[in-house]
């Protein structure tokens, strides 16, 4: 009982203390509003504004029609070019594709014959140059038959393809970009939050204050645990509902309180982390560096830069045993796909082990480490 | 001397003035520091500045050695106004400051040796000179034992003899100390004023200004600055000043000069007798032992002390004070020993021993940011008194305490004297028997240290507290009841202060103390079985000045510059050799970023689960399923779903990721030629990987109506089609390896070197150092280009490691001209390092230029230099931006070097743009950096 008095009452104290740090309030505010914003938004991996010349050396009603076909937003209007300059101009970066269309397409088409079409694509970029070429080639397709339609008669294709996207039926990579915003900002500002208190507390010299007096490690540990995690939560609901919801305006398919109990569960392992890394640095820079480090790898493995399968077989089996990784999946099931606990429980439940275990490694490490403090 | 003969010579030609200062303002954002001082201090002549901490001393020696910006009126220093830059620059070598704190401007990881000569280079020493001017000094100052020692491994007045050294090595004409015995053992200290005699004794023209907290200390000098709240009170030799007040010492003489107003209230203090007998022990130690690996800080201490006594421990910084604090209060375990108070042994961690225990430690340790009251009532529920009896406990202590005034004032905003008393009240609060009191006095005025007596005697007297009190004053010692002196680590004597004084034939206590450390210092050396008697105090001699008759100026100026530039360079590569964490985080850090950006950033969209539901089940719809399961690697067959419920679910929970429907009805429609549809259902929670999916399912698709062996061809489809031949350039096998290893390096040696330059040069800022280059001749451009060097070593270094990786582990070739690409590699790394010295400018915290860096670096360069999203593709501000952000440049080379095979024509504009960027940041950073502080 007392116990739990005193974990309320430092906790309490540390709100305040946060509070009181003026440069901490506009940092946690800043990136739970502008920073979610300004990443949702911000670029994106649909093909976009893709730079796109023609060399047309056919010159014929159907070359311009198929370069009347590419206009923005998804490409930028195209520009011709001499078959020259396809080679200095795609070594510069001037353009991500180039297309060329031979000399007697149109007529060569006509006869009955497949002519070629050239599609130079620069492959070094990556998420543009693969869905991008595949638009190109479908627009080229569909031109061509639709232009030849028009002058003779063409039967229905044996089978037609439907797809419909699930989840995000227009493909809007803000919906997806603002959460993956969201889950990391959650993971940056514990960190930062819990680990800046540890060492506040120590270069102040108020962490030996507080030894002195009748309270455990466990119990000042525990303060910084639910004040940063609540800091944290209600940070996070009002990003979700200001910016995700208002200003995105994203749909959420599953149950909020849900996803809030999976956070909390993340929160674990994101304090935890905090401690330990606040409890091994000598001072507030070298913490920094070490956030930097940590921090940047479990945001960019944690699936929500690039998708997981995507990751060597081996990386796959150590990032199983990030947190980060089941944060960002369970949150895509919810969020979007609008599963219930049916679909997320061995996420929660991994969450959940890893989180607690680091969570005791790291108040035993804090324990250890005011012993020993000179 | 060869300088007092010179015409420059201070007392020569200023008519007995060294500094002349005329109605000094310095503010502090509100708070007044220096309010209208004016001050002529005569040359030649030891200059005592004494009051308390907080008074303006510190600002006012920071602006007289021109280390400061001067604010409002006129210093004249060596008879030239030190606000100008020229008379800086010439008399600077003439100047040697020491600020503030124990080895404030000193390099800690580097040697005693390094750190003197360091200062030597900075101030033109040629290097004969120096391998003759540095050991002489070191001897001198009996440090050459010590030589290769880091200079965080010193006690503190050790170190002050390595900051003076420093001082003296350019042998100057005035020498400003600031402060520079405070929290130094006795011995040591006067041993430090001993070798400042001695140089005089060899320069008699040299004119020294020192402050001081220690009113005792000033009582030997020529002539005294009595200092409060930014004025001068008085001046004049201390006897004129002692007989002018009529009081017989120093300390008493300055309370008296004080105003009337700050008087008010203060009276001598008297200490009622202890009334002796009670034997009750409360604090009993026995052969208390702490060792730090093989350091013993605490060797067998032993103590008894009774109820109610005021009991003293003196000693220095790092005597042992504070740790053998920490094992009485149960903090620390004893690695020997045990103590126990009032009968019970302290076990770490036992909560009773804690409930009657009120502690305060060294620094204001309450919650700054937290008022007065709120701290207050903090304490007493974490102590669990009862809320009414809180509320009166705490009204009482407010009132007694004199803080009521002050009740919702944050406590960090408080003056010393009042911070000490709120940190005594809470250590007060819950009626504690034992007080345990770590330096409660340092830095607090004499009139504010006596009303803090007042209560301590107090609590003893009246409330049978015990109180346990560690200082560094003399003077206080004296108040206690009884003390014991503490050396390292081991307990000298202990006794009634009086019995002590007598015991040794002594004056003062602190001959008395001086003279109990030599004969500790003589028995260990005869246990060490030294010859020789002899303590390290200094040898007698003064260090010669160097070669007279040879002027240092003279030297040329570029010759100057260069060395001076080199001798950062070489300092700041001893450093970061000897930080392990930086070390680890320039080398270990890019390695293990590159590598979890090569393996964990891919685009390459594989092994997509994806299940079938074929509501047909005819050969038909198998044969076209079939065409899926082989598309191997892109699908990755899982079991069929039975129903649209389950294929809904399995997406739902992330099952798998596309669902094929082939409906009813499918070979039918097929075969009579009607067109029959299949919904291909893919999840696109994941953008980028959903219009991924769907461009291979319909790729899939449309080989197939293609494919005559696929058995869904019509002859009709294909004669509308163009056949589009792909020509992936440069990456023919379009793997995100082969773009994603190239470009990685662009985004670390910006973010590692920038951030490593930045926080170097705010390191400096942040721990003081940095007046080392406003008080030498060092030019800006001198020190970032000594700075910037060693860290463009380390990106060049980074960049080869960074090579390697791509080539062995990725196995990335290089298809270009990589002699192009380590020259383009040097010039952003000049770049970047240029990056971190401008983030260096603004930014005063090393947490904030860490913080700052990383988010100016690693947004634009991730958003605007083509790592995700090719220049090319950007419009307005993110076009502008991705179009001057080096890392552009850089990653359209080092792709052109690794994956296009671009020859060295076309990666040398990539060059020239860098090579303008970095004088460009240079200038910027060179406007942007302070010669002095604000």
């Amino acid at each position: 009982m007392n116990s739990l008095l005193n974990i309320l009452w430092l906790g309490l104290k540390e709100i305040r203390s946060l509070l009181s740090d003026a440069v901490l309030v506009v940092f946690v505010v800043y990136a739970f509003t502008l920073a979610i914003y300004v990443q949702a938004t911000g670029t994106s991996s649909e093909v976009n504004n893709a730079s796109i010349a023609f060399v047309d050396e056919d010159g014929s009603a159907l070359s311009k029609e198929l370069l009347n076909a590419f206009y923005p937003p998804r490409f930028m209007s195209p520009e011709i070019i001499n078959a020259d300059d396809i080679q200095p101009d795609m070594d510069r970066g001037r353009f991500m594709f180039v297309v060329v269309i031979p000399p007697r397409f149109e007529h060569d088409l006509r006869a009955g014959r497949t002519p070629d079409i050239q599609v130079n694509i620069d492959a070094t970029a990556m998420q543009q140059a693969g869905i991008g070429s595949g638009y190109i080639k479908n627009i080229i397709n569909d031109r061509i038959s639709s232009f030849m339609r028009r002058t003779e008669a063409t039967g229905p294709k044996p089978v037609n393809l439907v797809v419909r996207k699930l989840f995000n039926p227009n493909g809007v990579s803000s919906w997806f970009k603002s959460v993956v915003a969201i889950i990391n900002q959650i993971t940056l500002l514990t960190v930062v939050l819990t680990g800046a208190a540890v060492i506040r507390e120590r270069e102040h010299g108020t962490l030996e204050h507080l030894l002195v007096m009748p309270l455990t490690s466990f119990e000042i540990a525990m303060a910084k645990v639910w004040a940063n995690s609540l800091v944290i939560l209600v940070a996070t609901g009002a990003s979700l509902f200001l910016v995700v919801h208002l200003v995105l305006k994203v749909p959420f398919a599953g149950s909020v309180v849900l996803w809030f109990v999976g956070v909390v569960l993340y929160l674990f392992f994101a304090t935890a982390l905090g401690i330990f890394l606040g409890t091994i640095s000598r001072s507030m820079a070298q913490f920094a560096l070490l956030i930097i480090l940590v921090v940047l790898v479990l945001m960019l493995l944690s699936g929500g830069s690039t998708p997981v399968e995507s990751q060597p077989k081996w990386l796959q089996y150590l990032t199983y045993l990030l947190p980060a990784r089941h944060f960002v999946s369970f949150s895509q099931v919810i969020i979007y796909r609008g599963g219930g606990l049916w679909a997320v429980w061995r996420q929660f439940l991994m969450v959940a082990a890893i989180g607690v275990g680091f969570f005791v490694y790291s108040l035993a490490l804090f324990r250890k480490s005011i012993a020993v403090s000179k | 001397m060869v300088s007092s003969a010179s015409p420059a010579s201070p007392a020569g030609a200023s008519g007995g003035r060294v500094v002349s200062i005329q109605n000094v303002v310095h503010r502090y954002g509100k708070a007044v520091a220096l309010d209208g001082l004016s001050l002529d201090v005569p040359s030649g002549i030891r200059v005592g500045i004494v009051g308390p901490d907080g008074v303006g001393k510190s600002t006012l020696m920071a602006l007289v050695a021109g280390a400061k910006k001067l604010q409002q009126g006129r210093v004249l220093v060596l008879d030239g106004d030190i606000a100008e830059a020229r008379h800086r620059r010439d008399v600077g070598p003439r100047i040697a400051y020491m600020p503030q704190g124990l080895g404030k401007n000193l390099y800690l990881e580097l040697s005693v040796y390094d750190n003197v000569d360091f200062m030597a280079r900075l101030f033109g020493l040629s290097p004969e000179e120096r391998k003759a001017r540095v050991p002489q000094l070191l001897e001198a100052t009996g440090l050459g034992r010590f030589a290769a020692r880091p200079a965080g491994k010193l006690s503190g007045g050790m170190k002050q003899k390595v900051g003076l050294c420093g001082a003296l090595v350019h042998d100057p004409d005035l020498l400003i100390l600031d402060e520079p015995t405070t929290g130094v053992d006795p011995l040591s200290r006067r041993q430090f004023w001993t070798l400042i005699e001695d140089i005089r004794a060899g320069r008699p023209g040299m004119s020294v200004i020192i402050s001081t907290a220690y009113m005792d200390e000033a009582q030997q000098w020529d002539w005294i600055v009595a200092m409060d709240a930014g004025r001068v009170l008085a001046t004049g030799s201390p006897a004129e000043l002692m007989r002018r007040t009529g009081t017989h010492d120093l300390e008493k003489c300055f309370i008296a000069l004080l105003p009337e107003e700050k008087r008010r209230g203060h009276k001598e203090i008297t200490i009622p007798p202890r009334v002796a007998g009670n034997a009750e022990l409360a604090i009993e130690a026995h052969g208390l032992t702490r060792r730090f690996g093989t350091f013993t800080a605490v060797d067998h201490v032993t103590l008894n002390i009774e109820r109610g006594e005021i009991f003293g421990f003196l000693g220095s910084n790092g005597c042992g004070k504070s740790t053998t604090m920490k094992m009485l209060t149960g903090l620390l375990p004893p690695t020997e020993g045990t103590a126990k108070l009032f009968g019970s042994a302290v076990d770490a961690g036992s909560m009773e021993v804690r409930k009657n225990l009120g502690y305060m430690t060294q620094a204001f340790s309450l919650y700054g940011e937290l008022s007065v009251n709120e701290n207050l009532v903090l304490h007493a529920r974490l102590y669990h008194l009862p809320p009414d009896k809180a509320k009166a406990r705490i009204e009482e202590l407010v009132e007694r305490f004199g803080l009521t005034a002050h009740l919702d004032a944050p406590a960090g905003d408080l003056p010393m004297g009042l911070r000490q008393r709120l940190s005594l009240a809470v250590a007060v609060l819950h009626g504690p028997q034992i007080l345990i009191l770590d330096e409660p006095t340092s830095g607090v005025d004499p009139v504010a240290r006596d009303s803090f007596w007042e209560l301590l005697i107090d609590l003893s007297r009246k409330q049978g507290v015990t109180i346990f009190v560690t200082t560094h004053f003399m003077n206080e010692g004296m108040r206690c009841d009884r003390i014991s002196l503490m050396n390292a680590g081991r307990v000298l004597a202990a006794d009634t202060p009086q019995k002590l004084i007598e015991s040794r034939n002594a004056d003062s206590l602190e001959t008395a103390f001086i003279g109990y450390m030599e004969d500790a210092i003589a028995e260990k050396e005869r246990a060490e079985g030294k010859a020789t008697a002899a303590t390290p105090a200094p040898a007698p001699q003064a260090p010669p000045p160097p070669s007279p008759g040879e002027p240092r100026v003279e030297r040329a100026g570029l010759k100057l510059r260069v060395g001076r530039l080199m001798a950062y360079a070489a300092n700041e590569a001893n450093q970061i050799l000897r930080d392990k964490v930086r070390l680890a985080f320039a080398f270990i850090g890019s390695a293990v970023l590159m590598l979890v950006f090569g393996f964990g950033i891919t685009t390459d969209v594989e092994n997509i689960r994806y299940a079938a539901l074929d509501l047909d089940q005819t050969p038909e719809s198998r044969a076209y399923l079939e065409q899926f399961s082989a598309a191997q690697p892109y699908f990755a067959p899982t079991q069929p779903a039975r129903s649209a419920d389950e294929a809904l679910r399995r997406l739902q929970s992330d099952d798998v990721s596309v669902v094929m429907e082939i409906p009813p009805r499918f070979g039918l429609d097929f075969r009579r030629g009607s067109g029959p549809e299949v919904l291909a259902q893919v999840d696109g929670a994941m953008t980028f990987r959903g219009d991924t999916v769907e461009q291979y399912v319909q790729g899939v698709h449309n080989r197939m109506l293609r494919d005559p062996a696929s058995g869904f061809q019509s002859a009709r489809a294909q004669q509308d089609t163009a056949n589009i031949e792909e020509r992936y350039l440069y990456n023919p096998t379009f793997q995100s390896i082969y773009s994603i290893v190239p470009s990685v390096p662009a985004l670390l040696l910006l973010l590692i070197p920038a951030i490593l330059m930045t926080v170097s040069i705010v390191r400096e800022k942040e721990l003081g150092s940095i007046i080392n280059f406003y008080v030498t001749p060092t030019g800006r451009l001198e020190y970032l280009l000594g700075k910037q060097l060693p860290y463009v070593a380390i990106g060049m270094a980074n960049f080869f490691i960074l090579t390697a990786l791509s080539l062995v582990v990725f196995g990335v070739p290089i298809k270009g001209s990589f002699l192009t690409l380590v020259v383009c590699a040097l010039f952003y790394v000049m770049a970047t390092t240029g990056i971190g010295m401008v983030t260096s400018t603004f930014t005063g915290s090393q947490v904030a230029a860490v913080f700052v860096t990383a988010i100016l670096t690693i947004v634009p360069t991730i958003q605007f230099s083509g790592l995700l999203q090719p220049v090319s593709t950007l419009q307005g501000g993110a076009k502008l931006v991705g179009s001057i952000w080096p890392a552009t440049y850089y990653m359209h080379a080092s792709l052109g070097a690794f994956t296009k095979g671009l020859g060295a024509g076309l990666i040398l504009r990539d060059v020239a743009f860098m090579a303008v960027c970095v004088p460009l940041l240079l200038a910027i950073s060179v406007v942007g950096l302070r010669k002095q502080e604000k």
